[in-house]
């Protein structure tokens, strides 16, 4: 039992990060720290997909002598999309809550749903 | 040749996105947008004709052999899925020009096309891709589009609204990457066939069955399925008109798709036939239900269709969950079906906002008789979307009618028969407060001077709006090419003779 939480110990704590990420989405009211929520819980797959190429001893997959085991290079590769994804969604949302902002004066959601409620 | 024309639909609009940001008039960013979207939609027509014949077409991008490199796979449910995107987006151009002018700012309409033209690639990529990890990234870009393009409707609540659809959207997409990595983990492999073809030696993993719930709520959220839709009104009631038709028609649907494809090309059936189907019909017809007396609960137009939207996406998830033939097929006719009866619907709420700006329903009491093009279309696509015969939206209800009774869910047939009963009780409302209601504020009619816009619905608007409206009762009476396509796509779904 205890090699196999120590054995996944990356997996635990990654999914500690992500929860982590999706109780401060959930439970905050401000836009901003909700945006960090969304950010942290994105990141948490990324180390999940990191983690998974990783061979234990493994190297960076170039062919060179004395080397013959490697970590899978593609899980990391798809993360770097993956990041200028998550980049770019942080962007936009950010944009969006500059122009809340400037709308309503205000980044709490349950201030924007009673200004809504009221016009 | 064929193989080559293909890639065209993705890399043309990559290719027009960021001149036509850089073009400084807006007839010319509209011109860009509207020859290259009817381009998209001619190269569709042309890919769903090919591929009817039972012809599969394969694109290796870059020339790397699948599984190792991005497959496009086309057999005739994506060419069905991109003929209707690539279709309603140039419909939705040839209505757009007055009303972007508006609604948008001058100096942000060249803009505003180039992200058109963004979600129109990342919506025609998923209908295209054969790679689960590309369907993901073409997921995000029609996102991270729609979510700009939801945000420039006027009321300010858009803004709100795309803030919503955001956080919702990317949870889902995130749901769906960390589903795609654990099936990764499992498999080995990101190619659709590639995992099919293998997932014998896998399928006893745990990891696999979570990778599987990950997948389809990941989607679903994406699909606006019930109870993962509360994105979905306030978006389509707040977007600019031109965005609300182009969604609503579209956005959801290809998430269907990618469903679909996820459940049957991805996993094998046999691997959820005993947990999601009981799943799916309950909560279809919950859908149908809610979203229907939620409808008829609202006071604006397009408040209204977008819950009607809730309600007729629960008919496509009822759809799948019957896994026969005529469900299967209900699902795909209701995926066109409804794109045009919704397109043609949200067009003449774009017209009314134009014309009276406003979509409020006391607003527009007695405008029917002022605008009676606009008014008749309306209650033609209404007419659709209860689904009376002579309709494109009889033909999906009755297969799925037909679906229902062959597999004895009794409980579906009647949610079909309450779900339609309701339906005509919110068409019922748009129609009586738009032409036997009493207007309620002097308005101005027959202007000799200055301004016609106020006086007169623009002509293409009207073009557009009727063109799509011809289309819902044609494809009602010649079923030849939706109920072709899909049947031929239920037969390679369902795996029974090819």
């Amino acid at each position: 039992m205890m090699d196999y939480i120590i054995g996944h110990i990356n997996y635990w704590l990654i999914i500690a990060v992500m929860m982590v990420g999706m109780f401060t989405l959930m439970s905050r009211t401000n836009m901003i720290k909700k945006l960090a929520g969304l950010s942290i819980f994105q990141t948490a797959v990324i180390l999940f997909y990191v983690s998974l190429g990783k061979v234990e001893d493994g190297t960076a997959p170039i062919v060179a002598e004395g080397f013959s085991t490697y970590s899978n290079p593609l899980p990391q590769v798809l993360m770097l999309t993956a990041i200028v994804v998550g980049v770019a969604t942080t962007a936009v949302g950010f944009a969006l809550v500059i122009r809340i902002k400037e709308a309503y004066n205000t980044i709490e959601e349950d201030e924007i749903r009673e200004l809504d409620a009221k016009s | 040749m064929m193989q080559q024309i293909s890639i065209l639909l993705v890399v043309l609009p990559l290719l027009a996105a960021p001149i036509t940001a850089l073009v400084r008039g807006k007839n010319l960013a509209w011109l860009i947008t509207f020859v290259l979207t009817v381009v998209c939609f001619g190269i569709s027509l042309w890919i769903l004709m090919d591929v009817t014949t039972g012809r599969v077409i394969h694109y290796e991008l870059g020339g790397w052999q699948p599984p190792w490199g991005i497959v496009y796979t086309i057999d005739s449910l994506n060419a069905l899925v991109a003929l209707i995107v690539s279709g309603i987006a140039a419909a939705t151009m040839l209505y757009a020009p007055r009303s972007v002018e508006k609604e948008i700012p001058d100096h942000l309409i060249p803009m505003f096309y180039a992200m058109f033209q963004l979600c129109l690639l990342g919506l025609l990529g998923i209908a295209l891709t054969g790679d689960v990890f590309n369907l993901f990234v073409f997921l995000e870009i029609s996102s991270l589009s729609s979510y700009a393009l939801i945000s420039l409707g006027k009321n300010r609540k858009a803004l709100f609204a795309s803030f919503n659809y955001l956080i919702l959207g990317t949870i889902g997409a995130t749901f769906f990457l960390l589903g795609v990595g654990m099936l990764y983990a499992a498999s080995g492999s990101l190619n659709m066939a590639d995992i099919q073809t293998r997932f014998a030696e896998f399928e006893n993993l745990q990891l696999v069955s979570t990778a599987l719930m990950f997948i389809v709520v990941g989607i679903a959220l994406k699909a606006a399925v019930f109870p993962l839709h509360s994105w979905l009104p306030a978006s389509y009631s707040y977007a600019p008109s031109t965005v609300s038709i182009f969604l609503a028609a579209t956005a959801t649907k290809v998430a269907v798709y990618a469903l679909i494809r996820c459940l049957f090309d991805v996993f094998p059936m046999q691997y959820w036939l005993e947990m999601l189907p009981t799943i799916m019909i309950t909560l279809g017809s919950v859908a149908v239900i809610y979203g229907s007396v939620r409808a008829i609960q609202q006071t604006g137009m397009r408040r209204l269709l977008a819950y009607s939207s809730v309600a007729q996406i629960g008919y496509m998830i009822i759809g799948i969950g019957l896994i026969n033939e005529s469900g299967m097929t209900s699902t795909l006719l209701h995926l066109f079906n409804h794109a045009l009866m919704k397109a043609a619907l949200f067009m003449v709420a774009g017209i009314y906002l134009l014309r009276a700006n406003s979509t409020e329903l006391d607003d527009l009491y007695g405008l029917g008789k002022d605008m009676p093009y606009a008014f008749s279309a309306m209650v033609i696509a209404g007419l659709s979307l209860i689904g009376v015969p002579g309709t494109v939206g009889f033909i999906s209800k009755w297969y799925l009618l037909e679906g229902a009774m062959q597999t004895d869910h009794w409980g579906v047939v009647i949610v079909i028969l309450v779900g339609s009963i309701l339906a005509i009780a919110y068409v019922w409302k748009l129609v009586e407060a738009l032409y036997f209601a009493a207007p309620q504020k002097p308005r101005v009619q027959n202007v000799d001077s200055g301004s016609d816009t106020i006086a007169k619905s623009p002509m293409l608007m009207l073009v557009a709006t009727w063109l799509i409206v011809i289309a819902n009762i044609y494809f009602g009476i010649d079923t030849e090419l939706s109920l072709g396509a899909a049947s031929d796509a239920v037969r390679s779904l369902l795996g029974t003779g090819a």
